[in-house]
């Protein structure tokens, strides 16, 4: 059970750039009656091994942009140091209910479609100074993409961080909003790009949950395995998929684990 | 390695590590759970109390020597750890690799990236 629903987390994960973690957590929590805690802990490792292991299959894709990783990596990796601490002084209840909350935006966002995330020629002033702009492949030529409202990205990022060390997820979501929707980075780069951060991000609160218990190796270790298939058979299938289809499925799942997981919260079930 | 480095070429290193690093980190939990599971351990454990386990689990040192004795969930969490390392290795490597391609803005800005991350394992050490 837990095997079945790690797989197919890490292979929603993977296909839509969020991460297995939003998966995952709500079903150990809900379907399992699994302590939050301990969710979350081994849904951060999960979220590395994800990151990770299909890295090496997008970087030949030659979608990823490894300068704007890692600079909007400074602003996720302290976000999740701060997130991290939080999540070991908020109550398990407290957990659920804005992990749901967390789930409910991602649904929404899904929903509304790529509508107003028109890709960008140019870039502003800072994105050239940084050295930020790229190319990647669209019917077989390199297209060249501009960058543009780096402050504002980058401190979303911060947000993403955050909400990566509270809740032990990618927090994928929102990293893609800050790349595809503000900074105006085209989707499949933005989408790829977080996949390479969250794995950066996760690592700097896995130090935190370590220490204080989070990560206990039998709920780990299946989550992780399970997750890390899952992820690896999204990475390749993302390169044919349709990108609105996909949206529409997440955001339904994602919608209805969110209501559950506040519902519970509330009742305090978790 | 090649004095000339380039993004692309940096990024092909980089992906073929973290490949490297979660197949060795996948494969020692692989090894801790199968142990665990021939010791006779079934999966049925409460998990429903948040109840911290001991030192042993928490920290570099603990885990470390519960793994060399074959303890079957120091080795898990030993793989766990492993993975936890991987992607602080990725980020060692792109300082190496934009140095190495004389770009002073991003071996500063991946410099960064690792303090941050040494200053979050330290806690756990």
């Amino acid at each position: 059970m837990v095997w079945g629903v790690s797989f197919l987390a890490g292979f929603l994960g993977a296909l839509t750039g969020l991460g297995g973690g939003v998966v995952v957590v709500p079903a150990l929590t809900l379907a399992l009656g699994v302590n939050i805690k301990y969710a979350i802990g081994a849904s951060l490792v999960s979220v590395i091994a994800t990151s990770s292991g299909a890295a090496a299959a997008y970087v030949r894709e030659g979608f990823s942009n490894i300068r704007i990783g890692m600079f909007l990596e400074i602003a996720t990796t302290v976000g999740a140091i701060l997130g991290a601490f939080l999540a070991t002084r908020i109550g398990t209840h407290a957990l659920a209910i804005i992990f749901g909350l967390v789930l409910i935006q991602a649904a929404y966002q899904s929903f509304r479609g790529n509508k107003g995330g028109e890709e960008s020629a140019s870039s502003d002033a800072l994105a050239e100074r940084l050295r930020l702009p790229g190319s990647y492949p669209v019917d077989g030529k390199q297209q060249e993409y501009g960058v543009r409202n780096v402050p504002a990205g980058f401190s979303l990022m911060f947000g993403a961080g955050t909400l990566s060390g509270l809740l032990g997820i990618g927090s994928g979501a929102v990293k893609v909003i800050a790349m595809d929707r503000i900074m105006r980075i085209p989707f499949k780069v933005s989408t790829t790009t977080s996949n390479f951060m969250i794995g950066v991000t996760a690592a700097a609160s896995a130090g935190i949950y370590l220490s204080r218990g989070f990560i206990d190796p039998r709920v780990a270790m299946p989550v992780m395995l399970g997750v890390l298939a899952g992820a690896l058979l999204g990475a390749k299938v993302l390169v044919h998929a349709r990108v609105q289809t996909l949206r529409a499925v997440f955001a339904f799942v994602v919608l209805a684990l969110a209501i559950e997981m506040i519902v519970s919260g509330i009742t305090g079930k978790v | 390695m090649s004095a000339r480095m380039n993004d692309k070429r940096l990024e092909t290193i980089i992906g073929r590590l973290l490949q490297v690093g979660v197949f060795l980190a996948a494969a020692t939990v692989l090894a801790g759970g199968v142990l665990y599971l021939v010791e006779g351990n079934s999966g049925r454990v409460n998990f429903r109390d948040f109840t911290p386990g001991g030192p042993d689990l928490r920290s570099l040192a603990g885990i470390v020597n519960s793994a060399v004795h074959l303890h079957s969930l120091g080795l898990m969490q030993l793989g766990l750890l492993l993975l936890i390392a991987t992607p602080v290795a990725r980020v060692a490597m792109a300082v190496v690799g934009f140095a190495l391609e004389h770009d002073r803005l991003y071996t500063v800005v991946s410099l960064i990236v690792l303090a941050v991350l040494a200053a979050s394992l330290i806690h756990a050490g």
